[in-house]
């Protein structure tokens, strides 16, 4: 069955993109989006009847050298469970949602087939993927992780005729290879110290290698943390984490629909996918979580602050993932690798939500994307209001604070992000824990933040009075059904994921361990249980110790022995569980202020504090810092090796050297071209004359 | 058959002597003639080397399809191929009925054109398949010659600077391998290679002039052996050759430059100075990987700033080699498998970008990035084909430019951190340089107007296309193809190395112990 998912989408692509002639344009389409409802629809089977045990099959030998043995193979436990339901179900809405969104193109021209291509460039996108969470071993992970990085490339860049896509496609590609760069690294040191690549094998000897060192550039490190910095690396670069970010706000000069998979759902959350995979690494490498916990915050809060200002829809979007991706990292790092899959798996659903419900918009306004031209639009589109309202709330996290019926009962995000904030509160009780609680505090404001600019967002589209262009707003209209569908679908997810997956990912101990097939012991659960872990001693009762006897590799993530955060984290203060939604009212409110009740304010703040406005505009300059740093010189030291190093430095001591035969031979040369011919092959038989005459003598 | 080798190899010298004594004239049944005839050739040598690759048998490590004779002077004509070697061969017979149809279209001299081919194959092929010292030489230095030729005379406007210099180098390089072959033989007392790879050079100290040279006589036959090959690999910096070389070689003769030519450099090393010479090999490691790490790095950046489409490929080509000159020296065996692999994965994806400019160069008769620009627009199989290449070239996983770059990085990385740290680096600039070349000439909207009415590929074209690409894809997605034949040689060859080096070692303690 897992076969049947990974290589529907690939079958589809492929008659997608070179079929499409014989089959037709609708029929390519048609057939690429069939077949990737047949994958979602085998993926939540795949899901719903997993049992938590692992299980891999070997598909062929692709890369062996020595003992370095990579084979194309699936690995089935309930992280990649989990990315397949993501994936296939949003890349089958996204299909759908496509027909309507792509269907007259104006970046096209009349009679130009673009369709199928798109259609094509998508199934293969969603096959890389695939590839990607069911490798079995690092190799075939990062063919995943470059296949995805294709797609994307070829989807920022559809509109090839655009200068700014390609610029962007461009960007987001390098950039990414610079993660890609750590992840390489990461992947030889993952063999010098493990002589394996493949993840079982990994796994299981991550105990044995605790204390061994490897040596890197100027000095020995501690082995483990410096594959864990390595891969971060790698992630940092997909998942758009601070310093690597740069490509995802431009990334959105890519259709529509393909923001809404690729830099929401999906490829973005890639670098949280592998951090989780990685976990019996990341549990051993305290030093490198640190460092995670404290830049995935920082992000968190940086894009937060960047998405305030923002006009562009999709770019207050594109932030607000960025932002969410750092609450992801956060979970994490801290060691509750549950929690940040529970949080990718309901911020997939309103992400993409939010994303194709801005599609709708732009869709319905004829490609207008700047927000200062929209205003009172809930009129024309009700339905793509509603669906935008439920992404809203969800992001925002809105729901009944204090509340447990066996769950909490909210929207998707007050779910997942409360287990977040809770999670890095309860690691923050650790002694010595700067770094969570310095996470908690910028995760709260970030929260804020995201609710601000959220309804900002939301206030500037639908309410108030339309703004700019009267004929375009007059023009426009509610989407197709094949658009409203997926809205509507996503809606309900955005609804209820978090309240239905509450139990499995950021339940009691029990149920998230049968959930990822951790197994446990309970005969065995006399052992104390780690010193100096948990704030509460009365968590004797706690579940922990039926989990630390699980050994690296059984179960789809290891939590270690000491790692008690998840069970901290149901037991922290009211006011912390209270604290997400109070920062939830501290963003509605001023932005209700702003943009509803005095909407003429926002201007004069921006004009008052203006060097804050310009940073925040500039994305804290980080394009023109790289600029500055990177692009001119690696351009400036490429034309001086050029001109000076090769020009002037190699071939003019050469020339120099040779300068005595020169004048000689170009004086030949003025002859006929065999001149220099006769004398090469002169010069050579001499050799081989000196050469026999030589060996006939001594032989 | 037991002269299948013979036969190979002597098949296109055979066609080209059919064609210089037998073909007159010069009118455009000639010349079909000539083109057909040289690909009746090529293709018939194909079809037989799939003979020795069927009969080839994998798992064993040593030389097979060996035949020797007597030849004059007391010479030996000796011929074999091992995992190694085969490949090579594989690989230039398999190229060169490309790179003939490739050249369909050139009017000039057509005959003496396709006599340059086919002569070039010939020696070519003996380089790889030869086991006999002075028949290698032979066939190192003579392929020069046909080379030579079509870079002066079917060249572009600067051709007689750019093969002078490509004499200068190569010349130079191979006058010290001669020297170095003649103390060989006065040393060993024979030419024949197997016997030679089974020898230990003296590797003592020993003082010249007063100053030390560690590893002795094996350090300084090392080096005249790597002035050779490193001009031909091209390392840095003795690179400059190639650009020049490349923008002036006609589109064909860039293909077997690119592709083949370049690798017998790499196919020099790895026959002679890592297994003759072991422990100069180690002492001499650091150099040769850091000059592949700047290589790798520097090439790119001058690739980044290239306004010539032919010189900014044939830059990446210098930093692709630095990949396989520091797999070779990191002497473990992933970084040996990935250099033979890059040079396999090498002379597909380089031999296709030379085609992809030639395919516009043909049309345009520019080779200048910017005169071009959206053909996209116009061309979208070509696009296509451009950017697969274009990825491999990158090092895509999923392409045969992974493979290579992968397990070389890996080697190296085993060997020296910093070295790899450098060179990984390379991935980045890969794709800034690759990305933007492809940006610049197939993206964008179509402005230019002599771009206009620019065709697509033609079925010809489609059809040199076609291998290129299925290798490329096939190679990527199920490398142990090749991985499988190379492994048994270059195992056996690590083995012998290490031997060696434990033996030197051996003896440097004995030598300094106290009794």
């Amino acid at each position: 069955m897992a076969t049947i998912i990974l290589f529907a989408p690939l079958l589809g692509a492929i008659v997608c993109g070179f079929g499409w002639r014989a089959i037709g344009e609708a029929g390519a389409q048609w057939f690429a989006t069939a077949l990737m409802f047949l994958a979602a629809i085998l993926s939540w089977a795949v899901y719903l009847t997993h049992d938590g045990v692992t299980q891999t099959l070997t598909l062929m030998t692709w890369i062996e050298s020595g003992t370095m043995a990579a084979d194309w193979s699936i690995r089935m436990d309930r992280l990649t469970a989990t990315m397949l339901i993501v994936i296939t179900t949003v890349s089958a809405l996204v299909h759908l949602y496509s027909f309507g969104y792509m269907a007259h193109d104006e970046n096209f021209r009349e009679g130009e087939s673009y369709r199928p291509r798109f259609f094509a460039y998508l199934s293969f996108f969603t096959f890389a993927m695939l590839m990607l969470v069911t490798g079995d071993n690092l190799v075939q992970i990062f063919f995943g992780w470059e296949g995805v990085g294709l797609a994307s490339y070829l989807l920022i860049g559809f509109y090839f005729r655009k200068r700014s896509a390609n610029a962007a496609a461009m960007k987001a590609f390098v950039v990414n290879r610079v993660g890609d760069f750590a992840f390489l690294l990461g992947i030889f040191a993952i063999y010098v110290v493990f002589d394996t690549v493949s993840l079982q094998a990994i796994f299981e000897a991550v105990p044995l290698a605790r204390d061994e060192t490897i040596r890197f550039l100027w000095t020995d490190w501690p082995a483990l943390e410096v594959i864990a910095i390595l891969l971060f690396g790698g992630a940092a670069g997909k998942s758009a984490q601070l310093l690597l970010h740069t490509w995802l706000p431009d990334a959105m000069e890519g259709p529509t629909p393909v923001s809404a998979l690729i830099h929401a759902a999906t490829m973005v959350t890639a670098g949280v996918f592998l951090l989780c995979r990685m976990s019996p690494i990341m549990e051993y490498a305290d030093s490198a979580m640190v460092f995670v916990t404290v830049l995935g915050a920082l992000t968190a809060f940086y894009a937060a602050t960047v998405g305030l200002v923002q006009t562009d829809i999709k770019r207050v979007i594109a932030y607000s993932t960025c932002s969410q991706l750092g609450y992801m990292f956060v979970a994490a790092a801290v060691g509750v690798y549950s929690v940040a899959m529970f949080h990718l798996l309901t911020h997939a659903f309103f992400k993409a939500l939010l994303f194709l419900g801005a599609g709708s918009v732009i869709h319905g306004m004829h490609h207008e994307q700047d927000m200062r031209n929209y205003g009172g639009l809930r009129r024309r589109m009700p339905l793509t209001f509603w669906a935008m309202m439920i992404g809203t709330l969800a992001i925002t996290g809105v729901g009944v604070p204090l509340l447990y019926i066996g769950f909490p009962v909210g929207f998707a995000g007050f779910v997942s992000k409360d287990a977040i904030v809770e999670s890095v509160f309860a690691a923050a009780q650790v002694e010595g824990a700067a770094h969570a609680t310095f996470a908690f505090w910028a995760l709260l404001v970030a929260a804020t933040l995201t609710s601000f600019y959220s309804w900002r967002l939301m206030f500037l589209t639908f309410f108030g009075a339309p703004r700019g262009n009267a004929k375009t707003h007059e023009h426009a209209h509610e989407s197709p059904w094949t658009m409203l569908v997926p809205l509507g679908v996503l809606s309900v997810g955005a609804v209820v994921a978090g309240m239905a997956f509450y139990k499995p990912y950021f339940g009691d101990h029990d149920a998230v361990a049968k959930h990822f097939g951790i197994p446990a012991h309970h005969a065995e659960a006399a052992e104390p249980p780690a010193e100096g872990a948990a704030v509460e001693s009365d968590l004797a009762e706690s579940d922990a110790e039926e989990l630390t006897h699980a050994l690296p590799g059984q179960g789809a993530i290891y939590m270690a022995p000491d790692n008690e955060v998840l069970d901290g984290a149901h037991h922290v203060p009211y006011w912390v569980k209270l604290s997400p939604f109070v920062a939830m009212l501290l963003g509605l409110v001023p932005a209700w202020l702003l943009y509803i009740r005095r909407p003429e304010l926002p201007a004069r703040i921006a004009a008052a504090n203006r060097p804050i406005y310009l940073f925040l505009l500039n994305k804290w300059y980080f394009d023109e810092i790289y600029d500055f740093l990177f692009v001119r010189p690696a351009l400036w030291l490429g034309r001086f090796f050029w001109k000076k190093g090769d020009g002037a430095a190699i071939d003019g001591t050469v020339n120099g050297v040779a300068l005595g035969i020169v004048p000689f031979f170009t004086r030949l040369a003025g002859r006929a071209q065999s001149g220099y011919l006769f004398h090469y092959a002169f010069g050579m038989v001499i050799g081989i004359a000196a050469l026999l005459t030589l060996m006939t003598l001594l032989g | 058959m037991s002269n299948l080798l013979s036969i190979v190899l002597f098949l296109p010298a055979i066609a080209a002597a059919i064609l210089a004594l037998f073909l007159r004239g010069d009118d455009e049944a000639a010349q079909r003639n000539a083109k057909w005839l040289a690909l009746i050739a090529t293709t018939a040598t194909f079809l037989i080397s799939l003979g020795v690759w069927f009969q080839f048998d994998p798992l064993q490590p040593g030389f097979q399809f060996v035949e020797e004779r007597a030849w004059i002077l007391g010479l030996n004509y000796k011929l074999g191929v091992d995992g190694i070697s085969l490949l090579f061969v594989m690989l230039t017979t398999l190229l060169m009925p490309l790179v003939i149809a490739s050249a369909w279209e050139v009017t000039s001299r057509v005959k003496e054109y396709m006599i340059a081919f086919l002569v070039l194959e010939t020696l070519m092929i003996g380089v790889f398949v030869a086991l006999d010292l002075v028949l290698f030489y032979l066939f190192f230095e003579a392929g020069l010659i046909p080379m030579f030729l079509i870079i002066g005379i079917w060249g572009g406007r600067e051709r007689i600077y750019a093969a002078f210099k490509f004499f200068l180098y190569t010349f130079l390089g191979s006058v010290l391998m001669l020297v170095a072959m003649i103390a060989i033989y006065v040393a060993a007392g024979t030419t024949d290679i197997p016997t030679l790879l089974a020898t230990d050079f003296p590797s003592e100290t020993v003082y010249i002039l007063n100053g030390a040279v560690p590893g002795g006589f094996q350090t300084l036959l090392w080096l005249a052996f790597f002035a050779s090959f490193a001009v031909k690999m091209p390392m840095f910096p003795v690179h400059t050759w190639l650009p020049d070389a490349h923008v002036q070689a006609p589109t064909a003769g860039s293909v077997v430059l690119a592709a083949i030519l370049l690798k017998m450099g790499g196919y020099g090393f790895l026959r002679f100075n890592l297994p003759m010479f072991p422990v100069a090999s180690e002492i001499m490691a650091p150099l040769v990987l850091w000059l592949s790490a700047i290589a790798i790095v520097y090439a790119s950046l001058v690739a980044l700033r290239q306004e010539d489409m032919k010189k900014l490929v044939a830059y990446s080509s210098v930093a692709h080699m630095g990949f396989v000159t520091a797999g070779i020296f990191v002497a473990n065996q992933q970084g040996l498998d990935g250099a033979v692999f890059q040079m396999i994965s090498h002379g597909f994806v380089s031999g296709a970008l030379f085609l992809c400019v030639g395919v516009i160069y043909d049309r345009m008769h520019t080779r200048e990035i910017a005169a071009y620009g959206g053909l996209a627009n116009r061309m979208p199989a070509y696009a296509l084909v451009f950017l697969l290449f274009t990825m491999a070239n990158i090092g895509l996983p999923g392409t045969s430019g992974f493979v290579g770059e992968f397990l070389t990085l890996m080697g190296m990385f085993q060997y020296d951190t910093w070295v790899a740290v450098v060179a990984t680096t390379g991935v980045i600039l890969a794709a800034s340089y690759g990305l933007w070349l492809f940006r610049r000439v197939v993206l964008g909207d179509l402005i230019r107007e002599s771009l206009r009415s620019i065709t697509d590929m033609t079925p010809r074209e489609k059809w040199i296309f076609a291998p290129l690409v299925a290798f490329t894809l096939f190679l990527g997605i199920y490398p142990s193809f090749i991985l499988d034949p190379i492994q048994p040689a270059t195992a056996a060859l690590l083995e012998e190395v290490e031997t060696a080096r434990a033996l030197h070692d051996g003896a440097l303690r004995f030598a300094e112990s106290p009794e």
